[in-house]
């Protein structure tokens, strides 16, 4: 891996690290008065934690940790469902393991999997597929979750099932996009972000022209960056760059792994299969247009909406957070994970009551596991 | 009738059923074909009957632990199932400061299970247990129906002396020990994750499993200043040191540049998203020692097989009490908390 190596060099990050600093200072941005990058992606939120750069990083800089944590934003509704379909008789239930822990209103699937529901573990959608073949006198369901990382894999298996006439598979999907709820922020009139680092998978799947109206529309730089500590801090620094020169761009940092144009396939599969949902429910923002996909009616045989009657909108949306869950204001820069009164407290990552404690990749999970307050009162 | 004069037992199935659970002849013959030929405990009755000379020094303890081992899957590179059950509680046994003994083995074995698999694990037990200088004296077998179990689970207890004078207490360390650790971290969890073959990876990692008691006796006798040990099993050297930090009150510092990590152990983390200070360990301890004799301790340790990639990977402190704290490659800060729920299902 001497290739990840390559991008953890610490004397390149020294030389990055002062750039950033200096143009900080050019930009003439203080603690008091701090310039703000939202990080869009969970993986990048999780990286700044891991490799400790929000200390290293000049005080008059400062990160927001945006909403691209898939497992976070999923509303308690769709959890409830998803639970309510795997209690019904002859389902197995499969997942990404890091939604087995999601709070539901009645419980989580590993409860509901305590309490003898058939709820099993996958790397893939097609290991999903590959047990309803194993098992063809059961109703296997796939709980298809996440960003445009993983949307084209749960399209390229349900053509797989299709082309198999596999019926006793099905798609619970829960698929959304990053640009909508990037949208929704700069909406906001509350709105404090000074520019964006883009997300590096997502990107490499939408290509970066979908980020066009955040330069065009809202005069906002974002930079497509990779995931390795030196990607974020070059791609930290173009921001900042940008933003010194008044510029307003999208550029694209990962370009060894991000082509502008996306991926050609991925695209046409997922095309081919979703079709937009008119809107979406964000656990922490509300309801977004436009920001989830539906399986097509074509491919109705395989979307467990149709099969078990759950589809979005006919149950309650909109269910209240818990009491004293400042989510929301996390994820838009008001408030940061420790300011929120049940950080630490009715909240941690045994017993999340929020989103962003749920996932590693969660703001406030990333706070509390790898330092932020704590190690402050620590050094 | 007198064992001598009857021909062996021999199983004559080539897979276990439920028969070889009923307490009749067929479980006789597993009993003996399979587990007590190979074992050779020291006779045949209800319970072992045990003496050691060393228990009859005045101060020495008895030490006593059991542990139980469900791994997936049961044969794997490096080991399988009965090579961990031995080394994991000989290892129970070792960071206390003990010397093992001998060990019982209680079997939950799946009807269906191969004869020639419980041969294969029966024999990796034996020579786990010949490494360590221990014996297997009693056991039991129980067989569960198909899908009442998952191949072969075992237990073991194990029992040692800890000799006079000995007192190897998490509560003892003081700020200022140093941390050590007898080789590379997280090969056992990696070789388990590429052996699920879940993932399609191709490695050539091997666990780790391996009984430490010849190393800890040659360093507890170059360095008697050691306060306290832990093998970095399940939760990896990550929940080893919160242990550690929160049973003495102490602060625990480690630096990212100096942790022993194979490149290829590296490789599957990155791939996989774990960290690898929370991959499973079973051949691997980490101890602390009294400054003065941190180097004494390190090269005792480097001079026995087990400990040849042994170094240093941080100290106690008295900031930060009952936290541990990673000093990144970038010099950033970060905490090691113990694990919310697993990182991988039945590793050990």
């Amino acid at each position: 891996m001497n290739y990840a190596d390559e991008f953890r060099d610490p004397v390149a990050a020294r030389g990055v690290l002062a750039a950033i600093a200096r143009v900080t200072d050019e930009i003439g941005a203080t603690k008091e008065k701090p310039v703000h990058i939202m990080e869009i992606c969970g993986g990048h939120t999780h990286a700044i934690f891991r490799y400790g750069l929000d200390k290293l990083t000049p005080p008059g800089l400062e990160f927001i940790h945006g909403p691209g944590c898939p497992v976070c934003v999923l509303p308690m509704s769709r959890i409830d469902e998803c639970v309510e379909i795997a209690e019904r008789p002859g389902v197995i239930m499969t997942t990404f393991g890091d939604a087995m822990r999601v709070p539901g209103h009645r419980k989580s699937l590993i409860q509901a999997k305590a309490d003898g529901a058939d709820i099993r573990m996958v790397y893939s959608p097609l290991d999903a597929l590959e047990l309803a073949r194993r098992h063809p006198d059961r109703e296997v369901v796939f709980f298809g979750l996440g960003f445009e990382t993983t949307t084209p894999s749960t399209a390229l298996t349900i053509l797989q099932a299709a082309a198999d006439n596999q019926t006793n598979f099905s798609v619970f999907c829960n698929h959304i996009t990053v640009p909508p709820p990037i949208k929704a922020l700069l909406d906001d009139p509350h709105m404090i972000l000074d520019g964006f680092v883009g997300p590096g998978h997502v990107s490499m799947v939408i290509g970066v022209r979908p980020y066009d109206f955040i330069a065009r529309d809202y005069g906002k730089p974002i930079v497509v960056a990779g995931f390795e500590p030196l990607d974020l801090l070059q791609s930290v620094l173009m921001v900042l760059e940008q933003i010194r020169d008044g510029r307003a761009e999208v550029e694209n940092q990962y370009s060894r792994v991000v082509p502008d144009d996306g991926n050609p396939v991925s695209l046409a599969a997922c095309a081919e299969v979703y079709e937009p949902r008119p809107s979406f429910e964000w656990r922490g923002l509300g309801e977004i247009d436009a920001s989830g996909v539906r399986i097509r009616p074509a491919y109705a045989a395989w979307d467990a909406e149709v099969k078990f009657g759950v589809g979005y909108g006919k149950g309650p949306r909109m269910v209240a957070e818990p009491d004293g869950c400042r989510c929301g204001d996390v994820m838009t820069g008001r408030i940061k994970p420790h300011a929120c009164p049940q950080f630490g407290k009715g909240c941690t990552p045994e017993m999340p009551l929020g989103a962003l404690m749920v996932s590693s990749e969660g703001a406030c999970a990333a706070y509390y596991q790898y330092g932020g307050l704590r190690l402050e009162e620590a050094l | 009738m007198n064992q001598q004069l009857r021909p062996p037992r021999r199983v004559v199935a080539d897979r276990v059923t439920l028969a070889h659970g009923g307490g009749g002849k067929a479980m006789r013959d597993l009993i003996e074909d399979v587990f007590t030929s190979v074992f050779a405990p020291p006779g045949m009755e209800d319970q072992a009957r045990l003496m050691h000379p060393s228990l009859l020094e005045p101060g020495a303890q008895l030490a006593f632990t059991t542990d139980s081992f469900v791994v997936s899957p049961m044969e794997f590179p490096g080991g399988d199932i009965g090579t961990i059950a031995v080394c994991g509680t000989v290892n129970d046994l070792v960071v206390g400061g003990a010397r093992p003994l001998w060990l019982s083995a209680a079997f939950i074995i799946e009807e269906g299970v191969e004869i020639t698999t419980l041969r294969r694990i029966a024999a990796s037990m034996q020579a786990a247990a010949d490494e360590a200088g221990v014996r297997i004296v009693t056991g039991d077998t129980k067989v569960v129906g198909k899908g009442s179990g998952d191949g072969v689970f075992i237990t073991t207890s194990g029992v040692g002396v800890i000799p006079p004078g000995r007192n190897l207490v998490a509560g003892s360390v003081q700020p200022g020990d140093v941390a050590i650790v007898n080789g590379v971290l997280g090969d056992h969890g990696a070789a388990i994750l590429a052996a699920r073959g879940d993932m399609a990876l191709t490695t050539d990692i091997t666990s780790d499993c391996q009984p430490l008691n010849h190393l800890m006796e040659a360093v507890l006798a170059a360095a008697p200043g050691v306060r306290a040990a832990r093998d970095a099993t399940r939760g990896g050297l990550a929940s080893a040191l919160n242990e550690i930090a929160d049973a003495a009150g102490v602060g625990v510092e480690i630096m990212e540049t100096d942790l022993p990590l194979r490149p290829e152990v590296k490789g599957v983390c990155e791939i996989l998203g774990l960290d690898p200070l929370y991959l499973a360990n079973e051949g691997t301890l980490v101890l602390f020692v009294s400054p003065d004799q941190a180097e004494t301790a390190l090269a005792a340790m480097r001079a026995t097989p087990e400990g040849q990639g042994a170094c240093i990977i941080g100290r106690a402190t008295a900031s930060h009490p009952g936290t541990v704290v990673m000093k990144t490659v970038f010099g950033g800060g970060r905490i090691v908390d113990m694990l919310v729920g697993e990182q991988l299902p039945r590793i050990c």
